[in-house]
């Protein structure tokens, strides 16, 4: 659980983490075989559609969601259960308090509940003197070691079975064997009294079908199937988002969970309870049933035009799975409760801005949580927009309030940045690198070497290189960003090789800035819009498509923009238009041009390649890079995970850099185990932390943008 | 249903997969004859510490339990004949008396879902939960004409079950659990083994 209340404690916390190897190596292990249980349990599904289905499903639920509870509750208690609604966390507590009050109960034996969690309900449960045992297996260790859990399916991921042997010897007072099946059997020894012996029994649910009442159950031990049949009362804990409308909804969700979850078909056992059904302990011979739903802010998220999606989730803890940064810290560091991508929103909403603020600055933004969620939430944007606004209520640090300032005004900040490279002499020391930038400028920085700013920036390269219009038809406007501009402009004189080759009119509008994915990385929304304006208007209003070369830029530029526009009705059609013209260079030059290898001459050569994740998920783009590398007559070697992030994450490596490093050397040795000769991939910002982590190592791996294998091969223009 | 082969192949290999023993039948009495064999053949269930004083544990004694609840008398009657000579005690009702565990729970399924491998037992009764809870063997007769493609398949009926009080079970293999070191580990609080009987009509 983290529970750091400044950033400096928070960093301290994630460095800890680091050091957890068994921790490192489980999720390690985890993070690979997930991805192929993963794709063998979907075999033969349409992914996308399901998930489509999921997210229109929840969507028209969340709209009525008072409605539906009502529905559930009249047939819930018509087959006699009781329906109870929380407003808040403590209300809930208070709700289940009373019934065990009122049913005389000593002990309870609890299923796995989130929500639970969510509102800690063991501890106020203790507090009114109840023994609670959790029967889950997982759930029961972490509530023996005191922690709460680090995956929101496998709570004690974080554990080793030595850390198990050794807190089971202690519980049951006899020596146990480290054999995982063995301690397996303990619990199935030490819990099965726990359950005779309760009074109550208190799950969650992950389903609740209004039609008819009734509450679904997804586990794999069967634990809930004892207790919700063993104790004279159940109470089942729920969000109110669970709520679907029928069966149908219900069974499109059960076809995602298990899959995306731990790549079961099906767990084993599904449960669907509708009322009160015969207990032979129970009054008359059946269970006391109260079914408690939790507001907790949920109907107020439902009407948030951003974040209604969020509780779409399924709890399914695939975002976790995926998260590069999870699988370096694991859920401890990254979750307060609820943890992983869902879980740097969700603790904003249910557990305060305090709670959150450190958490949502540890994300990539690499997209691999949006790309695997089961109800289709478009988790980066979720978690900038709650670092948004907890800057706007807490007010914005100096370094984003200045980096919004100083982005917002183009002039000033490409003065700076020449400024800069006047200033940069002295740490160079002639190379392209910044060799000896003073020490409190480099902390934590030392992983990689950081690229000096270029002699000339691309845009005063322009006015030279700019060849011949020939107004032949195919015309472009560039697109340079940042990086390219001023640090790789190399990078755009190769593309303006390939496509005056192929005879392109291109245009470079001088008054094109920063593309302002950084200020909203920094959560400085306002400033982000204002520059966005300020670059649609930069990029002239025609139709000529907008080509760049970095996929950070394009993807924002192409999703971003319809983001932060969203709501403003009299931009729509503006940014729609702009945002249609966006395309990344890769596919400009493969789908557009139709470049084939009859375009290319020249030497080849062993090249592996990195996706960047804005490329590859971003923009969707995972074809046209590695079929023009085998174009170009190079011999292309793929990499273990090409698709994870290189840990650049632009402002990120600067925040976290012992994580930025970590995944870093993960990219340089799948890179090197390949044994190709150079590098390609389509990102400068990638280029930036892989090339300068070569650097550091002493590699002789050329990394280059696509563009720059192209222009190196591109045979002379045909007429 | 007109050809439900395909259905069983499917059932058979997905129920396979997720390591559930699938055997085919063609009467009641050869399920009969499966279930009793197979308790004769198992080590005796190992009891469990129950606790609860007004819930006193298992016996202990050495005679082998097989609870069938919800089978009809003629059937009852029948496993007894089959049960009795192998030393073995067959029950229908009482299973709060013995919580630390039975040897075999004999149950029959409601329908079965091929895309899964999963059995669908209607257990609002509360004997017949526990005997599918805490026999060390479940052993469930399928009959093959209640084998749907999947959940979706099966829909107007599972949301008919549903409209009334009562508890529906989707059974897919036997309980599972992967929480130590994501190491699979069978039979967590549920049964160590689930054996699904095939009942091909004809």
């Amino acid at each position: 659980m983290q529970d750091a209340t400044s950033f400096k404690q928070y960093r301290r916390q994630v460095r800890r983490a680091l050091d957890n190897t068994f921790q490192r190596e489980a999720l390690d292990r985890f993070a690979v075989a997930y991805r192929t249980g993963r794709a063998n349990a979907f075999s033969g599904v349409d992914i996308p559609e399901l998930v489509a289905a999921i997210a229109a499903a929840k969507d028209a639920a969340l709209d009525h969601l008072e409605e539906l509870f009502e529905e559930f509750k009249a047939y819930a208690e018509a087959a006699g259960a009781v329906v109870h609604l929380a407003r808040t966390a403590e209300e809930a507590c208070d709700i289940i308090a009373g019934i065990a009050r009122d049913n005389d109960v000593k002990k309870v034996i609890k299923s796995k509940s989130m929500t639970a969690e969510e509102i800690r309900l063991n501890t106020r449960l203790e507090a009114e003197g109840l023994e609670v045992t959790e029967s889950d297996l997982g759930e029961w260790i972490i509530q023996l070691r005191h922690e709460g859990p680090s995956h929101m399916v496998l709570p004690a991921i974080h554990l080793s079975r030595y850390q198990v042997r050794d807190l089971f010897t202690e519980v049951t007072g006899a020596e146990q064997s480290v054999d995982i099946q063995k301690l397996v059997k303990v619990a199935r020894r030490e819990l099965r009294p726990r359950y005779c012996e309760a009074d109550m029994g208190i799950s969650g649910a992950n389903l609740a079908v209004a039609a008819t009442g009734t509450l679904g159950i997804v586990t794999n031990e069967g634990n809930a199937r004892l207790v919700t049949t063993l104790p004279r009362v159940h109470v089942a804990l729920l969000g109110l988002d669970k709520l679907l409308p029928t069966l149908h909804d219900a069974l499109r969700i059960l076809k995602c969970l298990p899959r995306n979850a731990t790549g079961q078909a099906l767990t084993a056992y599904v449960t669907w309870i509708t009322g009160a059904v015969p207990c032979a302990t129970g009054p008359g011979g059946k269970k006391i049933t109260h079914i408690v739903f939790l507001d907790n802010g949920r109907l107020a998220m439902a009407k948030d035009p951003q974040f209604k999606q969020v509780l779409r989730c399924i709890r399914c803890g695939a975002c976790a799975n995926v998260c590069p940064v999870y699988r370096l810290v694991g859920g401890h560091a990254l979750g307060h409760i609820y943890i992983g991508a869902i879980g740097l929103v969700a603790t904003y909403f249910f557990h305060g801005k305090d709670k959150a603020k450190n958490l949502v600055q540890n994300c990539l933004n690499c997209g691999a949580c949006k790309a695997v969620c089961g109800a289709g939430i478009d988790l980066p944007s979720c978690i900038k927009e709650v670092q948004a606004r907890i800057q706007d209520a807490d007010g914005h640090p100096l370094y984003a309030a200045t980096a919004g300032a100083i982005l917002r005004n183009r002039k000033l900040f490409h003065t700076m940045l020449r400024t800069a490279r006047r200033l940069q002499k002295p740490v160079t020391g002639g190379t392209p690198y910044l060799r000896h930038l003073p020490m409190f400028l480099m902390k934590g920085q030392e992983f990689r070497a950081l690229p000096a700013i270029a002699d000339r920036p691309f845009r005063d390269r322009w006015p030279d290189i700019r060849p011949q219009a020939e107004g032949r038809g195919r015309r472009v406007v560039l697109f340079a960003g940042c990086l390219q501009d001023f640090v790789y402009p190399e990078q755009l004189e190769a593309a303006v090789t390939v496509l005056a080759a192929r005879g392109v009119d291109m245009d470079f509008p001088m008054e094109q800035s920063c593309c302002g994915l950084p200020l909203t990385m920094l959560g400085e929304k306002a400033a982000c819009r204002d520059l966005a304006a300020h670059n649609i208007r930069a990029m002239a209003d025609d139709d000529a498509p907008i080509v760049t070369l970095c996929a950070s830029c394009g993807s924002f530029l192409k999703h971003g923009y319809q983001r932060l526009f969203a709501g403003d009705p009299a931009m729509a059609e503006t940014v729609e238009r702009f945002c249609h013209r966006v395309i990344d260079f890769s596919s400009y030059v493969h789908d557009v041009l139709g470049l084939t290898a009859a375009d290319f001459a020249g030497p080849g050569r062993t090249v592996t390649y990195h996706a960047p994740c804005h490329l590859c998920r971003g923009l969707g783009v995972t074809e046209a890079p590695r079929a023009l590398l085998g174009d170009a007559g190079l011999t292309y070697l793929p990499a273990e995970e090409e698709d994870v992030c290189c840990g650049f994450g632009g402002t990120f490596s600067m925040k976290f850099p012992e994580l930025s490093q970590e995944l870093l050397q993960k990219k340089l040795d799948h890179i090197a185990a390949t044994g190709a000769a150079a590098l390609a991939t389509d990102c400068p910002g990638c280029i930036m932390q892989i090339r300068g982590g070569c650097e550091r190592e002493g590699s002789t791996i050329a990394v280059r943008h696509v563009a720059e294998f192209l222009a190196e091969r591109i045979t002379p223009k045909k007429d | 249903m007109a050809q439900p082969h395909p259905l069983i192949d499917r059932l058979e290999a997905q129920a396979t997969a997720v390591a559930a023993t699938v055997a085919r039948v063609t009467s009641l009495d050869e399920a009969l004859a499966y279930v009793t064999t197979l308790c004769a053949e198992k080590a005796p269930c190992q009891q469990l510490r129950a606790g609860g004083e007004s819930l006193p544990a298992g016996s202990g004694e050495p005679h082998k339990i097989i609870a069938a609840p919800g089978l009809p008398e003629a059937a009852v009657t029948a496993l007894r004949q089959r049960a009795a000579p192998l030393g073995i005690t067959v029950i229908t009702d009482g299973l709060r008396r013995h919580l630390g565990g039975i040897d075999v729970a004999f149950t029959l399924a409601d329908a079965g879902l091929a895309a899964t491998g999963t059995l669908v037992l209607r257990c609002a009764d509360e004997e017949l939960r526990l005997a599918t809870m805490i026999a060390e063997t479940h052993v469930a007769l399928l009959p093959a004409s209640g084998i749907a493609a999947d959940a979706d398949a099966l829909e107007p009926t599972l949301a008919a079950w549903m409209s009334q009080p009562g508890y529906t079970a989707f059974i897919t293999g036997p309980s599972r659990t992967a929480d130590i070191e994501r190491v699979t580990a069978l039979g967590v609080h549920g049964p160590l083994e689930l054996h699904i009987l095939i009942r091909e009509d004809g």
